[in-house]
């Protein structure tokens, strides 16, 4: 029994093994604990029968939760209104364009200078194919879609402290890993050191997936030749005629591909939400709320900051100020009322619910991340690099550059998403001034691209944290925290029921804001029908 | 038997390395750590004031941030380090991604700026005594 592996593994742990080594697995795992993952639960537009003639419903916030329930329960005959604090609908569901002005907290002011048809979507940006509240609703509301690339293999993995700050392809790294990984268990697996992990059948099983999965050689090697160019790229491709020679690429090694840490990046494609297909609405993702603020008209009222809201046995009556006009506080009074203002905002409200509730809205602090937007003169990752919608990765703080996923081949300017993180690097984005922002975030995607330093004309910047009606990009969750609080945020106390992205277990997604929107909608809807 | 032992050796380096990746990262992981700044001004001026604001003078919106400045809650020192430690209602907390001495440099910083004069300094031991 000398030959005995110094590995010991079942198979179950083996196969486990190699989806981490695909990477799903982690990415999964750690976006789950993030609370970035989960199925939808939607099956189709909502009924509500029976609702008493003129039941008045008062619905805080015009983001998507909040049009949602308004849109829902105007068709099924209550009587609607909305008070949302900004001039537009669709809250998070927001796209910066050309003309637009934008102001933060602190009072920061820029200007949007994108040319006509340019935009930023500081939020949502990517709309899955699962999320089928979301796309059942752009359908009716007739927004267009098209479709979000994630993963672009062309894209860029860079570290600045790898192959000497030099971008590599997605597609080598990609390629590469897994070359380098299926070479070494298709070896092991040969030489008998698996043995006790996998049966002699399922062993020859393996060793041929390995060869197809990692494009290794009769000898199970990967190693430079047509078979790994395929799948890495060349350096010169087959051409015609006599000049169709390909010049056949090197892979990266082993050791250096390890050390470089860009192998953190290929899985996040893996991911549910980010597999194919996924979709963004034509023209930018704040057609959505557009559609949905035509839809409901007067319903809304904008620019009308609440400050008070109390329940009685009989109704709800919120206290705001108009933010345009200014003048004495005004009311407004329903039955009922859906309240969709995020936590961060809600808990400094005075709202007469119960303990359970009002803990549970103080328990969720915000996340921070940014977005900023740059214009250049030309699309250069296009007509350059053959870069096409996607993104790269980098662990410099703008952490990710995404390129536009419409548009191609225009002649005229571009706007690519320059920079796009969450934690620490976020914090330290906010805390700069917008300009700063976007000078520094020219400054990192130069390294990546250096044709930015020539090519950049502008560009906006949106710190979450500095966002005035959110405070913070999304409801922070953890497990403890759903355990004590979540049952408690969600249910209805006395005449008023919340709903949101926070309300939901697919928190920071629209499709959250959307299923607790007409999770709210529905008890509530029972609620009134019975009493 | 060579080859044998550098694959397993290899197999070895690599298994080691999958355990690395296979360590899923906790939420409070990734949001921890990354704050390289070390006095209080520079903690300050990095993170603190992307809400607080430069002056401390918080600002408002639909909601707001409440000013440092000028301040009589922070009379109390280790009300802030609480706050800083555990957060409070939006505020997210800093205990997972700060040191007990970035906390302490930083609300001594702020208890002796912005119109503030408290003169008893937190000491790193009482914000390590602090952490629940």
């Amino acid at each position: 029994m000398t030959d005995k592996p110094a590995l010991s593994m079942n198979r179950r742990s083996l196969f486990k093994l190699i989806g981490t080594v695909a990477g799903s697995a982690i990415m999964y795992q750690a976006m789950s604990e993030l609370g970035h993952a989960g199925e939808s639960g939607y099956s189709g537009p909502i009924e509500l029968k029976g609702a008493p003639r003129g039941t008045s419903v008062l619905i805080l916030g015009a983001g998507l939760a909040g049009m949602c329930a308004a849109y829902e329960m105007r068709n099924a005959g209550y009587d609607v209104q909305v008070l949302e604090y900004n001039d537009r609908p669709g809250g998070r569901n927001w796209s910066l364009y050309g003309g637009d002005t934008y102001t933060e907290m602190g009072g920061a002011t820029q200007k949007v200078q994108f040319a006509e048809g340019l935009y930023l979507n500081p939020g949502p940006w990517r709309m899955p194919y699962h999320h089928r509240a979301l796309l059942d609703y752009c359908k009716r509301l007739k927004v267009r879609l098209e479709p979000f690339t994630q993963v672009n293999y062309a894209a860029y993995l860079h570290s600045s402290m790898a192959f000497g700050g030099k971008p590599q392809t997605y597609r080598a790294v990609h390629a590469d890993f897994n070359g380098h990984v299926a070479e070494l268990l298709a070896k092991a697996a040969n030489q008998n050191h698996l043995d006790q992990a996998v049966s002699r059948e399922d062993r020859e099983i393996l060793v041929e997936a390995m060869r197809g999965w990692g494009a290794l050689d009769k000898n199970y090697e990967y190693k430079k030749g047509l078979l790994t160019s395929e799948r890495r790229g060349y350096v010169a491709d087959p051409g015609g005629g006599l000049t169709s020679e390909p010049t056949l690429s090197d892979p990266l090694s082993l050791h250096d591909l390890m050390q470089s840490r860009l192998w953190r990046s290929i899985a996040a494609g893996h991911i549910y939400e980010f597999q194919n297909t996924i979709f963004q609405p034509v023209g930018g993702m704040g057609m959505i709320g557009r559609a949905f603020g035509r839809e409901l008209g007067e319903l809304i009222h904008y620019n009308a900051k609440v400050t008070e809201i109390k329940q009685d046995e009989t109704g709800v009556t919120v206290a705001y100020q108009d933010t345009k006009t200014g003048g004495p506080a005004k009311t407004a009074r329903a039955a009922w009322c859906i309240c969709t203002i995020p936590a961060s905002i809600l808990s400094q409200i005075p709202i007469t619910v119960g303990a359970p509730m009002k803990s549970a809205i103080d328990a969720l602090y915000y996340d921070s991340a940014i977005k900023v937007g740059l214009q250049f003169k030309r699309r250069f990752w296009e007509q350059d690099e053959s870069i096409y919608g996607g993104m790269s990765f980098t662990d410099l703080p703008n952490a990710m550059i995404g390129y536009p996923n419409s548009g191609y081949f225009d002649e005229g300017p571009g706007v690519l998403l320059g920079a796009y993180t969450f934690g620490a690097n976020s914090f330290l984005y906010a805390a700069m001034p917008p300009e700063e922002r976007v000078r520094k975030t020219v400054e990192y995607g130069s390294q990546i691209h250096p044709q930015y330093t020539a090519e950049f004309q502008h560009g906006v910047a949106v710190a979450w944290h500095r966002v005035p009606w959110t405070l913070g990009c999304a409801g922070h969750w953890t497990e403890e925290l759903r355990a004590r609080h979540f049952d408690n945020l969600c249910a209805i106390d006395g005449r008023i029921v919340l709903a949101g992205e926070h309300a939901s277990r697919l928190p920071a997604w629209q499709e959250g804001a959307l299923l607790s929107s007409l999770d709210a909608v529905r008890r509530l809807h029972e609620r009134v029908v019975a009493s | 038997m060579k080859p044998r032992i550098d694959i397993l050796c290899a197999l070895t380096v690599v298994i080691g390395l999958l355990a690395v990746l296979a360590r899923a990262p906790h939420a409070q992981e990734i949001y921890a750590g990354g704050y390289t700044q070390q006095t209080g001004e520079e903690i300050y001026k990095g993170i603190c004031q992307g809400c607080h604001m430069p002056d401390a003078k918080g600002a408002i919106g639909a909601g707001a941030y409440p000013a440092l400045a000028a301040d009589s809650r922070l009379a109390a020192a280790i009300y802030p380090v609480t706050v800083v430690l555990n957060g409070q209602r939006a505020m997210p907390p800093f205990g997972p991604s700060l040191s007990d001495e970035q906390v302490a440099n930083v609300i001594n910083y702020v208890r002796t700026h912005f119109g503030n004069h408290y003169k008893d300094a937190v000491t790193i031991a009482a914000v390590k005594a602090a952490r629940r």
